[in-house]
């Protein structure tokens, strides 16, 4: 066999089926399309949130009207009509439960069908899952667990509601509403996402879970997610996302927020699977997210993604290592095939002494695909004795797709040290034959030497999200055979 | 077990192999010699089943079945095994991972039930023994930073893991140590039965001391050239192949 663009099983890889494109009949309730000052208000009103929420909102959208949306090299798409967007879609019945025995059957069923047994990830797993559905998170566990640790898990609405003053100090306070038009959008129209607060001191128990998911046709999703890490805790946290076929390309511009505070560690897993579009780049998620953490003195920030889906995504987890000695890592797997665009990387920001960053990114590129590498490393006149570490690898898997890699490194401390590392590769034809001739099929062969590229990023996941991540990988390579 | 009748096959424009005839029953050790590029490893891939290379012309009965009708996964299910003369790397792919995947895929495509995580650990113990491999090279990566005769090593405990019917070992004696080729020939011969047939090919008499063969072939520009008992291999060493060469 032969791995190039002749390759029938690449070629397929490419073609391959959406596995999570299903429907599912949950009725929802949603404004008009469109975005003026009243949809805001009454998004707003709807979520019943406070007077300082709405004028925050409506400030946001002050700015974002004066902002000019971007234009990057290396995605290409058609412009959105944002009047086009429904900014809300919450299902109608709006469920209150403590248990998930008590979700609608139908969003069972589509839990299912996702491969989320969620009684068994709480009871084998430990995980507490806050599955949020189109806006509205409906159900989280593991609530009083974390309750008696002082933890705080829960949708950003009810967070808005009742831990006002937290989120009043935080929110806003990494990403501000201005930093770019995909962020000032969120800032002013976002409906929900998840709230978390560990006390000082305090390791968090479990793994956090969210499971992220856009449901109702031609709803934009702007979660907002807000971490705040107090003095000397630990949290890890999990974000995956899947979303069901569509044939209009759906927005979904997410801002994350962490505040690592003097000595505590975050770990931020993200396994992203929205849906990339048909074989001919049509319908599609676009995801521009905004993620960034900043690290007090000491304290560490770990992103880790996997990013299988979209049809285009723009997106770089970054670091403002703000504290003496604070450390920052992201560990990236992408993922594009098909017609998909990815553009994606980080930034480290070194401002404290003794800061460290470590960057490992895994490229993989197959069909007419784009897999762009952007990140950038700042060492600011006060980073003393900072260190980066930077390695960028692209596995190519066909003629036809691409790899680009753009470090920007910016140093204006002379004791700092920076180091990059860059490789690009062919999947061997030789690794495959290998594989068959031990008696495996193409997609298990596949499967195999993608995920051993992509190991060293896998091992960062923790150990439940690893499996997933792995399947996930499998499945984007599953019909890759006829 | 196998019989290869008239192969014809090239690569591009170039016809390597050119009516080649060979035929190995059950229970036999053949080992094939010739000169470098007269086609000895084309001849070993089109038995394992790349399609790099073209079959214009010939057969090959695997069994009473028509071998080149099958994939390269099926040969390995219907159990053809390759020991490769330059054996591959697979980063961040644990040896035992890539077994297992390779054991379950094969049980599954037989209708076979997966084997226990016990069974396979008690089979991966007992054919480490068989050729001497290290634990350490077992957990690694498949041959990654592994020493030329470290991943002969490794093909001989994959076969002996994969327990083939019919198995080619494509030069594997070539860059092995004495001691090294003395364990992998015991290896080799341990797998010896009345039911199982192997293609070793080889540029070394000396292999042939260890790993007696029932047949010695000759393989030169793409066709096999002169067969006869193991004596040939002695004489070949001696006279080198320009007399069977010019013979033909
Ligand atoms: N991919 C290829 N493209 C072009 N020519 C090839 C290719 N593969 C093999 N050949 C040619 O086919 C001929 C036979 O090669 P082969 O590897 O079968 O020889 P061999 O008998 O195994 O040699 P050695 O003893 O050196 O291992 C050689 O001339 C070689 O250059
Ligand atoms: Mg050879």
């Amino acid at each position: 066999m032969s791995a190039s663009d002749q390759n029938p099983l690449l070629d397929e890889f490419t073609q391959k089926e959406y596995e999570f494109g299903f429907t599912t009949d949950i009725e929802s309730d949603r404004i008009p399309p469109g975005l003026t000052d009243d949809t805001i208000r009454l998004l707003s009103a709807k979520k019943e949130e406070p007077q300082w929420m709405l004028d925050w909102r409506l400030k946001a959208f002050e700015t974002w009207k004066t902002m000019e949306e971007p234009v990057w090299a290396h995605v290409d798409y058609t412009p959105l009509d944002y009047q086009k967007i429904c900014y809300y879609a919450a299902p109608k019945s709006k469920p209150q439960l403590d248990s998930l025995d008590d979700v609608d059957p139908e969003m069972r069923r589509t839990m299912d069908k996702l491969g989320i047994s969620t009684e068994e990830q709480k009871r084998l797993n430990n995980v507490a899952v806050d599955f949020v559905m189109d806006s509205v998170s409906v159900s989280t566990s593991f609530k009083k667990t974390l309750a008696e640790k002082g933890i705080i898990f829960c949708s950003m609405g009810e967070a808005i509601r009742e831990h006002g003053k937290l989120v009043r100090k935080y929110l806003g306070s990494v990403v501000p509403v201005k930093d770019n038009f995909f962020s000032a959008l969120n800032s002013a129209v976002f409906t929900d996402g998840s709230f978390c607060y560990i006390p000082p001191g305090v390791r968090c128990p479990m793994e956090l879970s969210t499971y992220f998911r856009i449901n109702a046709s031609g709803t934009g999703q702007f979660e907002r997610t807000l971490i705040v890490a107090d003095k000397g805790s630990y949290v890890s946290y999990l974000e995956g996302c899947t979303a069901p076929q569509r044939d209009e390309n759906q927005l979904h511009a997410a801002v994350v927020e962490i505040v690592a505070m003097d000595e505590s560690e975050v770990k931020y897993s993200t396994v992203q699977n929205w849906y990339p579009g048909d074989a001919n780049g049509v319908g599609g998620v676009y995801n521009f997210v905004t993620k960034r953490g900043i690290c007090e003195t000491r304290a560490k920030i770990s992103w880790t993604q996997v990013e299988t889906g979209s049809a285009i995504t723009w997106k770089y987890p970054s670091c403002i290592l703000k504290g003496d000695h604070s450390i920052g890592e992201f560990y990236s797997v992408a993922v594009t095939s098909g017609r998909q665009q990815a553009d994606t990387g980080t930034k480290m920001i070194h401002l404290g002494k003794g800061t460290h960053s470590t960057i490992i990114s895994k490229g993989i590129s197959a069909g007419r695909s784009q897999n762009s590498y952007r990140g950038l490393v700042q060492m600011t006149a006060g980073a003393d004795n900072a260190r980066n570490f930077s390695q960028c690898d692209s596995l190519l898997m066909s003629d036809t797709s691409g790899a680009h890699t753009f470090p920007y490194i910016e140093i204006s401390n002379p004791s700092a040290k920076v180091e990059h590392e860059a490789t690009t590769s062919r999947i061997g034809e030789d690794q495959m034959f290998y594989c068959l001739q031990r008696g495996m099929t193409e997609e298990q062969a596949i499967g195999l030497i993608v995920n051993g590229y992509a190991k060293e990023v896998l091992n960062k996941l923790p150990m439940e999200f690893a499996v997933e991540a792995q399947k996930l990988l499998a499945i984007s390579l599953e019909g890759s055979v006829g | 077990m196998l019989k290869i009748t008239n192969l014809h096959a090239r690569i591009g424009d170039t016809e390597i192999l050119r009516g080649l005839n060979l035929e190995i029953a059950t229970g036999e050790v053949h080992a094939v010699m010739g000169p470098n590029g007269s086609g000895k490893s084309t001849l070993a891939s089109i038995l394992a089943g790349r399609d790099d290379y073209e079959v214009t012309q010939g057969s090959i009965e695997f069994n009473g079945v028509d071998l080149l009708g099958l994939d390269a996964t099926e040969r390995a299910v219907a159990g053809i095994f390759l020991a490769f003369q330059y054996p591959v790397e697979i980063p961040g792919v644990s040896n035992m991972n890539f077994l297992r995947t390779a054991i379950g895929s094969i049980r599954e495509q037989k209708g076979q039930d997966p084997i226990s995580a016990k069974d396979f650990l008690a089979k991966v113990k007992r054919c480490a023994q068989l050729v001497e491999l290290d634990g350490k090279l077992r957990d690694r990566s498949v041959n990654e930073g592994f020493s030329g005769g470290e991943k002969k090593r490794n093909e001989i405990f994959q076969m002996a893991m994969l327990e083939p019917m019919f198995a080619v070992l494509d030069e594997t004696d070539s860059g092995l140590d004495i001691d090294a080729l003395r364990i992998v020939s015991a290896g080799v011969n341990a797998m010896r039965d009345e039911k199982r047939s192997f293609l070793v090919i080889t540029h070394y008499q000396r292999l042939l001391d260890h790993i007696v063969p029932d047949r010695v072939h000759v393989l030169a520009a793409g066709q096999i050239v002169r067969s006869g008992g193991k004596e040939l291999a002695l004489e070949l060493e001696e006279k080198g192949y320009d007399w069977v060469k010019e013979a033909v």
